[in-house]
C-alpha cells in the first residue's frame, strides 16, 4: 500500500461517522444478500441498523436490552446458514456479553459480525460506564474472532463489506462523534494488511483507529522540527501484520503505538510481543494507561488524557532518544 | 437399527425410527446402560442429569423428530439443541444409537483426540447443533435457530433441553421473552425439572417455584409432565406442534439420577462418574 494517493486528498478538517457509513453500507449489503440479518439491542437510532431496518424489515430483528441473548440469537442464524451482523454500543458488546461471545461465537467460528459503535472516550458525555476501553483486549484475547478498528468513515466502509464477505466472527469497532477522513473514495482495504500513510526512517507511528489521524498530523509537525516520520495504520488488530511490525523496527530503529484504549490488551500488547521477539527497539505508548475517564466533550477527554498528536510527536521524540542510548 | 433407517422427505414427515411405547422405553434404558459405561470408562462425567432425561431424549430422537443421521446438515431437519451442556452423554447415547457415529466410540468420551468432549462441541460431534457448558445459553440459540427456519420457510421444528438449575440464570429468561416477542411457535423447549443442581436441591439453593407460573407468566404454552412416563411426554411434545403463535415449555417432572437406586435423587452424581462397582452395580438394576 502507498501513502499519498490514499491519503491527504481530503482538506484537514473534513470529517464523517464511521457509524453512520456502517448504516448505509448496511442497506447495500442487504440489498445485494437475502442471507444478511441484523440484530440490535434497543439501540438501533444510535448505531443506525435503524436504516436497515427499515430497508429490510423482515431481516432486522431488535433484541431489545438483551445483550447477552442477541448474541445467541446470532449465533442460532448463523449456524443455520445466515450472515449475521449484531450491534450496540462497544461497552456492551464486549464486557457485557463476554462468555456469550467466547462459546457461541468464537469457539464454534460462527459467522457473526459484531459491530459496535460509541468505542472509547470519545462516546464523551455519557461518562465512564460508556466508555468502551477494555473491549480490543476482551476481543483481541478470542481465538478465531477477527478484530479490525477502521480509521475512518471510508474504511469503515471497506471494512464492514470486507466482513460480510468473510466467513467467521467479527468485531468492528466504530465512534460516536465523527472524525477526521484519512482515506479517499477509491481506497481497497486489505483485511490484515497494515496501511503505510507516510513512509519515514527516523521512527514508525502504530496507530490505528481515531489514532491514526492524530499520528498523521504528529508526523506533519515532526517534519517541520527535522524528523522523519513513518505512520502506519494497524486497522485489524487481529490477525495482525507482524510482517510491517517488524519492517518498521528494522527501518527506523523506534516505535510509537497509538490508540484509544487501555494500556493492557489493545494494539500496545498486540505490537510490543512482536517488536521484542523479532527486533527490539525503543518503544513508547501513547494510550489511556489504566485509567477510567469522567464525563466531558469528546474533545476535552481526547486532550486531557493525552490521547492527541502533541502526545504522539512527543513520544517520537522520546523513542528516538533512547535509540541513542547504548544498551545495558 | 441401521435396517431401518430411509431417509426422510417433505412427504413423509417422521421419525425415521418411529418407536412403540414398549421400544421407546427399551431404548430409553438402552441410553441409561451407555451414560453409565461412558462415565465410568471415562472416570468423570455428569451422570445424575443425563439419566433424568434419557426418557425424553428418547422419545424426540426415536419418536418426535425428523432427521438423517446420514446427512447431519439436512437443512428441513428438526433441530435437538442440549442447553444443559452437562448431560452430553445422553445426547451422545443418542445420537451413536440413531447412526450418527458406532456406538463404539461412546467408549471414547472425554479421553485425547476423541470426538465425544466432556461437553458438546458442534465443530467435533456429528448432529450436535451447538456447543454447550456455560448454562443459560442455549435457550437464546434456539431462539436464532428457529428464526432462521421462519425466515427460510422451513418446515421443521427446534427442541432444546433445559436443565431446571439453569432457569437461575438471567439470559434464559431474556431467551424466554424473545421467544415470545417473536411469536416462534416453531420453539418447543423441555425443562428437565429434576430438582437438583450441583449444591444440592434447587428449592434450597435458590428456588425456582412456582416454576411453571413463571413460565406462563412470560406468554409460553406451558404442559406440565411426568419425565419418565413416554406416553405423557409424547402427549406433550405432539400437543406443542399444534401451538400457534406462541413458543410451547414442556416442563417435565423427573427424577435426577433415574434408574439406578443409589444415584437417585442423590447429588453426588450431579458430576461424579460411578466407579467400576457401582457402573456394575448400575448396569445390573438396568438390565
Amino acid at each position: 500500500m502507498t501513502l499519498a494517493a490514499q491519503s491527504g486528498q481530503n482538506s484537514p478538517a473534513a470529517e464523517a461517522s464511521t457509524r453512520e457509513a456502517y448504516g448505509r453500507t448496511l442497506i447495500e449489503l442487504g440489498r445485494q444478500n437475502r442471507d444478511i440479518v441484523v440484530l440490535d439491542a434497543d439501540l438501533s437510532r444510535s448505531t443506525m441498523t435503524e436504516f436497515f431496518a427499515q430497508e429490510c424489515p423482515e431481516r432486522f430483528f431488535d433484541c431489545g436490552l438483551e445483550e447477552q441473548n442477541m448474541i445467541g440469537i446470532a449465533a442460532g442464524l448463523a449456524a443455520a446458514g445466515k450472515t449475521v451482523f449484531a450491534s450496540t454500543f462497544a461497552v456492551f458488546a464486549s464486557c457485557r456479553c463476554f462468555d456469550q461471545l467466547r462459546m457461541c461465537l468464537s469457539q464454534p467460528k460462527l459467522n457473526v459480525k459484531i459491530v459496535a459503535t460509541h468505542s472509547g472516550i470519545s462516546v464523551g458525555e455519557d461518562g465512564t460506564s460508556h466508555h468502551a476501553i477494555e473491549d480490543l483486549a476482551l476481543y483481541c484475547s478470542l481465538p478465531g474472532f477477527t478484530v479490525v478498528v477502521p480509521a475512518d468513515a471510508i474504511e469503515a466502509v471497506e471494512a464492514v463489506k470486507t466482513a460480510a464477505a468473510t466467513p467467521g466472527p467479527f468485531y468492528i469497532r466504530l465512534s460516536r462523534p465523527k472524525t477526521p477522513l484519512v482515506y479517499s473514495e477509491g481506497y481497497r482495504f486489505t483485511l490484515g494488511k497494515a496501511v503505510t500513510l507516510k513512509q519515514g526512517r527516523d521512527a514508525t507511528v502504530i496507530a490505528t483507529g481515531i489514532m491514526v489521524a492524530r499520528a498523521l498530523e504528529a508526523a506533519k509537525t515532526l517534519t517541520e522540527q527535522g524528523i522523519d516520520c513513518r505512520v502506519i495504520n494497524i486497522h485489524t488488530l487481529n490477525p495482525l501484520d507482524e510482517e510491517a511490525i517488524v519492517r518498521a523496527a528494522s527501518e527506523t530503529g523506534a516505535i510509537v503505538v497509538a490508540e484509544e484504549h487501555l494500556a493492557q490488551g489493545g494494539l500496545g500488547s498486540r505490537v510490543a510481543p512482536v517488536v521484542a521477539r523479532e527486533k527490539p527497539v525503543p518503544m513508547r505508548f501513547v494510550n489511556l494507561k489504566d485509567r477510567y475517564a469522567l464525563s466531558a466533550s469528546s474533545k476535552e477527554l481526547l486532550q486531557k488524557h493525552g490521547l492527541t498528536a502533541e502526545e504522539i510527536a512527543r513520544a517520537v521524540k522520546e523513542a528516538i532518544q533512547a535509540k541513542a542510548i547504548p544498551p545495558g | 437399527m441401521a435396517n431401518r433407517i430411509r431417509s426422510p422427505s417433505q412427504e413423509t414427515p417422521a421419525n425415521i425410527f418411529n418407536l412403540s411405547l414398549p421400544e421407546l422405553a427399551r431404548m430409553a434404558k438402552k441410553l441409561r446402560r451407555h451414560i453409565i459405561t461412558m462415565t465410568a470408562t471415562a472416570g468423570s462425567g455428569h451422570p445424575g442429569g443425563s439419566l433424568s432425561a434419557a426418557d425424553i431424549v428418547s422419545a424426540l430422537y426415536f419418536k418426535i423428530m425428523r432427521y438423517d443421521p446420514h446427512n447431519p446438515c439436512w437443512e428441513d431437519r428438526d433441530r435437538f439443541i442440549l442447553s444443559k451442556g452437562h448431560a452430553a452423554p445422553v445426547l451422545y447415547a443418542a445420537l451413536a444409537e440413531s447412526g450418527y457415529f458406532p456406538v463404539e466410540e461412546l467408549n471414547t468420551l472425554r479421553k485425547p483426540g476423541s470426538r465425544l468432549q466432556g461437553h458438546a462441541d458442534r465443530n467435533l460431534t456429528p448432529g450436535v447443533e451447538m456447543s454447550s457448558g456455560s448454562l443459560g445459553q442455549g435457550l437464546s440459540f434456539a431462539t436464532g435457530t428457529a428464526l432462521a427456519a421462519r425466515l427460510d420457510r422451513r418446515d421443521c421444528r427446534v427442541y432444546v433441553l433445559l436443565s431446571d438449575g439453569e432457569c437461575e440464570e438471567g439470559q434464559t429468561w431474556e431467551a424466554a421473552l424473545s421467544a415470545v416477542q417473536f411469536k416462534l411457535d416453531n420453539l418447543t423447549a423441555v425443562v428437565d425439572r429434576n430438582r437438583q443442581q450441583l449444591d444440592g436441591w434447587t428449592r434450597d439453593i435458590m428456588d425456582l417455584e412456582p416454576l411453571a407460573e413463571k413460565w406462563r407468566a412470560f406468554g409460553w404454552h406451558t404442559i406440565e409432565t411426568n419425565g419418565h412416563n413416554l406416553k405423557q411426554i409424547l402427549a406433550a411434545l405432539e400437543k406443542a406442534k399444534t401451538v400457534k403463535g406462541k413458543p410451547t415449555v414442556i416442563i417435565a417432572h423427573t427424577i435426577k439420577g433415574k434408574g439406578v437406586s443409589f444415584m437417585e435423587n442423590n447429588p453426588d452424581f450431579h458430576g461424579k462418574a460411578p466407579t467400576a462397582e457401582e457402573a456394575e452395580r448400575a448396569l445390573k438394576e438396568l438390565e
